[in-house]
């Protein structure tokens, strides 16, 4: 690989220009050398005019100077993939933080990287293919065990056409270094494959047969996300909300219970105290699916708010690429996004430095479209063997002041299958989750009683004009039967729509168990009862309410839960 | 010997350009001419173009001034010899002392690695009720106080510096008055705690480019103490609202196009940046921050106090005098207010219940609608519970205010109004003086 240098002849923040007069790829990481400690920047090019090339440093520029030697190197900025990205903590770029803690102490030192997967490690290579086989680019040559997985080992996704296996590997240990296969095509190319390749994080991963339309719910266990609102596999969907209203708490609870195979968790710009309670409780919960811990199910890409804003942007799309990697094996990959608004803010922040003209709020004119091809990078695929694996894109939104209607949420809202906005009403009335049941929708179908959740909205609906018309004429002015809409708009939305996180049980309602609930409260919903007075019909929801509250705490079908139901049908009758 | 300088091309509010080589990006150069002696940053080169942000404004700056460059970024003695000085946003001393130059440390480091983090779980105790009790201050955290111009918040941050378990108190005063800076001043002397304080204050009449300086200089040094001295560092900011505006000038001097309303399009970056340098530094000491932050119009969605919302971990609302306990919220209670006394949480949450629901009552009241027996207990109530407990003079230890909130309880209501469990009441309720 032949090295291309140029020299630094512009510094602003984090954007560095060099003059360089050979060719030079959009995209390529360059490192930006300064002169006076030879500490190495990693940086990308995001510009090329004349000889002049712009770029983006994922590091503080302190330091540097004009004339400073900059190293552009033929690749584009690149996650490696292989055995051993599992259970991972990588920085925006890729660099395990663990390891970097362990070379550099408390703080992260600039112009220091570390290798992504372990070249050491030895992984028990097994066979799926022989010599003589014929393969394409993401067609598996093997597997090793990772945790709980067979990590299938590819034929790197970016080599086309068709390629005959000269050599293979027998069964046995093997690091990521060393050769597995020799391929060769109908040109005489020939081309060594080890476990790990390199993939460009801004070129979406293929190597499938088809998308398929998003239809196989994925189930969180949050009864309002399943039963109301609910996402699928392969889908995408967006949570918004003002801060306080409790968006990374959900981020948890849903990379917690969601019925998934991997879940790579994207902090983008946060706080790092959030990462640190998923960093240090993950290893010792267990997936409820498999009994493991569920660190083992989970990636987590960490470029928290106070690291370098470009390695924010890249964050990301090294998180979707991980993703897109493993969805390639045959599995089913949630992605969550916290927060995409940081991600918007850094790209709007460079495109001050390069003095484009800005666009609503000063974000870029290109703004929606890049949004618009990260959220289309999920989808639901079969692959070339038949199976269906997915990734499924959920991303927070921190609109400023709380508002909908700046340009990250609307840009956001176009293109994701559902809708889960927060509000701060909700989350200041402690009503848990705050995912606002009036205002959120959906365009996927769910898996509980499809066909009912209409009924139960409308009631939600209804419930809401007569409280509204309340606060104006006082519960006098208002007729019993309206009362009554109202109590059973509360009552649904209390028992039902909120969860108790700090309940071991209630905090994850399996399916069944949502639709066997949601059954007998449509019943209740759905009766036509009488009071004399309105005090009597508050006391009687009242009463049902502190009821279900109990049960939905009781465990599925033990002897309380039995009880109790026996009590609400009683109660009812 | 560096090269001198003695042309400069342009001058534009706080920033000078002029052409110069060899020069590294936020390197500190010195600028000298009639006036005297200034201090400047590079904020930016462009081949041999290079733009300097002065610190002490360019008010009197000629075009044929000398402009020296050092080498070297901006800097900051640390040594145990800070404590109980006074500095400016450059680290000039304020308090008529010698100039500190031993042993100088980088500001503006880089980022704590996130897996070197630990879960926070020290309370900080402040003798303060509305925050011991109702939301606890935990080591590590960091939480401005968002409050509107003419309330007390000053008195405030220097009460907490006062009573707050902390070894040492490092404050920044941004865009301060005069006269609050010498509160601040008097009041650490009369308490007791200048010895383990350290300052650096930016007056409103100071240049604004100094301001901006002050919370890195303050949190390098903060940093250094709780990394390298073990010690338990509380950092005091006042007030942030400032500092962002101080951003917004420089940012619009240097043409950059504005987000929202004139601030630049980094300030989340550039807000936490400093505000996640609140760290609990394992088996070594820590920062906890507080950082006032004043609302322009009373109003939560202003780009400053937006910003920090979405950064810190919780927020107290200052407002008509006292911490609100509608609002107000610390993040992090949960994870320390299970370890003080077993009554702890119940109190928090039956108090707070109980003074919501006076304020339903006083609503009522205000409609002309008439009292009844339980309104009247619940007004009797709100109104020691705020003379006793919400306001801020009230200085009593955690236990003491445990015991206060029974008593007040129990002067109003029977046991079972009150929404505590069996256990607790038994253990806690005051007996009836008979």
């Amino acid at each position: 690989m032949s090295e291309i240098s140029g020299k630094i002849v512009a510094i602003y923040g984090n954007m560095v220009t060099a003059e360089v007069d050979s060719k030079v790829k959009q995209n390529a990481v360059a490192y930006c050398c300064k002169g006076r400690d030879g500490i190495k920047l990693k940086a990308e090019i995001i510009r090329l005019r004349g000889n002049e090339a712009d770029m983006q440093v994922f590091e503080s520029t302190r330091g540097l100077m004009v004339g400073d030697t900059v190293e552009i190197t033929d690749d584009l900025v690149s996650v490696e993939v292989g055995p051993g990205t599992l259970s991972q903590i990588y920085d925006g770029l890729q660099n395990p933080l663990p390891q970097l803690a362990e070379e550099c102490g408390f703080f992260l030192k600039s112009g220091v990287y570390a290798k992504p997967l372990s070249e050491t490690n030895k992984w028990h290579f097994t066979p799926l293919a022989k010599q003589g086989d014929k393969v394409q680019g993401a067609w598996y040559l093997g597997w090793v065990p990772e945790g709980i997985f067979q990590h299938k080992i590819l034929v790197p996704p970016y080599l086309a056409g068709e390629w005959r296996i000269k050599e293979i590997a027998k069964e046995g240990d093997y690091t990521i270094r060393e050769k597995m296969a020799t391929l060769v095509n109908d040109k005489g190319e020939e081309k060594d494959i080890t476990m790990s390749f390199k993939w460009p994080v801004k070129i979406p991963m293929k190597g499938y047969a088809q998308r398929l339309l998003p239809s196989e719910p994925l189930v969180t266990q949050q009864r309002v996300m399943d039963t109301m609102f609910p996402i699928c596999k392969g889908g995408t969907y967006c949570i918004p909300g003002p801060f306080g209203a409790g968006k990374t708490v959900l981020q948890q609870i849903t990379s917690r219970y969601a019925e998934i195979d991997i879940v790579v968790v994207a902090a983008c710009g946060e706080r790092a105290g959030e990462v640190v309670e998923t960093l240090r409780e993950f290893p010792h919960l267990q997936d409820p699916k498999t009994g493991k811990p569920l660190m083992e199910r989970t990636i987590i890409i960490c470029n928290t708010s106070s690291m370098p804003v470009a390695a924010r942007e890249a964050s990301v799309y090294t998180a979707i690429t991980i993703a897109e990697y493993y969805r390639l094996m045959g599995l089913h990959v949630l992605l969550l996004a916290d927060s995409t608004s940081r991600w918007a803010q850094a790209l709007r922040e460079m495109s001050g430095r390069l003095e484009e003209i800005p666009g609503e709020e000063a974000f870029p004119a290109y703004l929606e479209s890049v949004i618009a091809n990260f959220y289309e990078r999920a989808a639901l695929v079969t692959l070339y063997n038949g199976q269906t694996a997915s990734v499924t894109i959920g991303g927070t939104v921190s609109p400023a002041g709380g508002n909908f209607e700046e340009p990250v949420t609307q840009a956001t809202l176009k293109v994701v299958g559902a809708f889960h906005g927060l509000s701060r009403a909700r989350a200041d009335a402690r009503r848990f989750p705050s995912i606002d049941p009036l205002d959120s929708w959906s365009k996927y179908t769910g898996a509980v009683l499809p066909e009912k959740v209409p009924v139960a909205r409308q009631i939600l609906v209804r419930g809401n004009e007569v409280a509204q018309m309340m606060t104006v004429v006082g519960e006098e002015g208002t007729s019993i039967q309206d009362f009554v809409l109202y109590l059973k708009g509360e009552f649904f939305d209390r028992v039902y729509l909120q969860q108790n996180a700090y309940n071991d049980v209630d905090q994850a309602c399996s399916l069944e168990r949502q639709e066997y609930t949601f059954s007998v409260l449509l019943q209740i919903l759905q009766k036509e009862f009488s009071f004399e007075s309105k005090d009597q019909a508050r006391k009687f929801f009242f009463q049902l309410q502190s009821l279900m509250l109990n049960w939905n705490e009781a465990v599925w079908q033990s002897d309380s839960f039995k009880e109790i139901e026996g009590k609400i049908k009683e109660l009812v009758k | 010997m560096r090269k001198v300088y003695n042309k400069i091309d342009q001058i534009t509010g706080n920033v000078v350009s002029l052409k110069a080589r060899d020069v590294a990006y936020e390197d500190l150069a010195v600028i000298e001419g009639e006036r005297g002696v200034s201090l400047a940053q590079v904020i930016r080169i462009n081949r041999d173009q290079v733009y300097l942000q002065v610190f002490a404004g360019t008010k009197g700056i000629s075009n044929r001034d000398q402009v020296r460059f050092l080498g070297h970024s901006m800097e900051v003695s640390f040594s145990e010899n800070l404590m109980g000085r006074i500095f400016n946003g450059s680290g000039v001393p304020r308090d008529d002392r010698s100039a500190l130059s031993e042993n100088m440390i980088e500001i503006g480091s880089p980022s704590v690695n996130p897996v070197k983090r630990i879960m926070p779980s020290r309370m900080i105790r402040t003798g303060i009720p509305m925050i011991d009790i109702f939301n606890s201050l935990v080591e590590s955290q960091k939480l401005p106080i968002f409050s509107i111009p003419g309330e007390p918040y000053n008195p405030l941050l220097a009460r907490i510096a006062l009573q707050a378990e902390a070894d040492i108190i490092v404050f920044g005063g941004m865009g301060l008055k005069y006269d609050d800076y010498l509160f601040f001043r008097n009041t650490f002397e009369k308490g007791g705690v200048m010895h383990r304080s350290i300052m650096f204050v930016h007056t409103a009449a100071d240049p604004v480019v100094e301001c901006l300086l002050v919370p890195d200089m303050v949190l390098a040094v903060a940093e250094n103490f709780a990394v390298n001295h073990n010690k338990r560092v509380l950092v005091l900011l006042t007030d942030m609202t400032a500092f962002s505006d101080a951003l917004k000038e420089i940012s619009i001097i240097m043409e950059q196009i504005p987000s929202n309303r004139g601030y630049p399009g980094d300030l989340y970056s550039q807000l936490a940046k400093r505000y996640e340098k609140a760290v609990d530094f394992e088996g070594r000491g820590s920062v906890t921050t507080l950082a006032v932050t004043t609302m322009p119009g009373d109003d939560v969605t202003h780009p400053v106090p937006d910003n920090t919302g979405y950064i810190t971990e919780g927020q107290f609302y200052l407002r008509r005098g006292w911490i609100e306990p509608f609002g107000s919220l610390s993040r992090l209670k949960q994870l320390v207010n299970g370890k003080t006394r077993d009554d702890h949480r119940s109190i928090m949450t039956a108090c707070i219940q109980l003074y919501a629901k006076c304020k339903e009552a006083r609503e009522k009241q205000a409609m002309g609608f008439v009292m009844s027996s339980w309104d009247k207990k619940l007004l009797g109530y709100g109104k020691r519970f705020e003379q006793e407990m919400m306001d801020l003079k009230v200085n009593i230890s955690l236990e003491k205010a445990l015991d206060r909130c029974w008593q007040i309880m129990a002067d109003f209501f029977d046991p079972q109004e009150v929404g505590i469990t069996e256990k607790l009441l038994n253990q806690y309720w005051p007996k009836k003086n008979v």
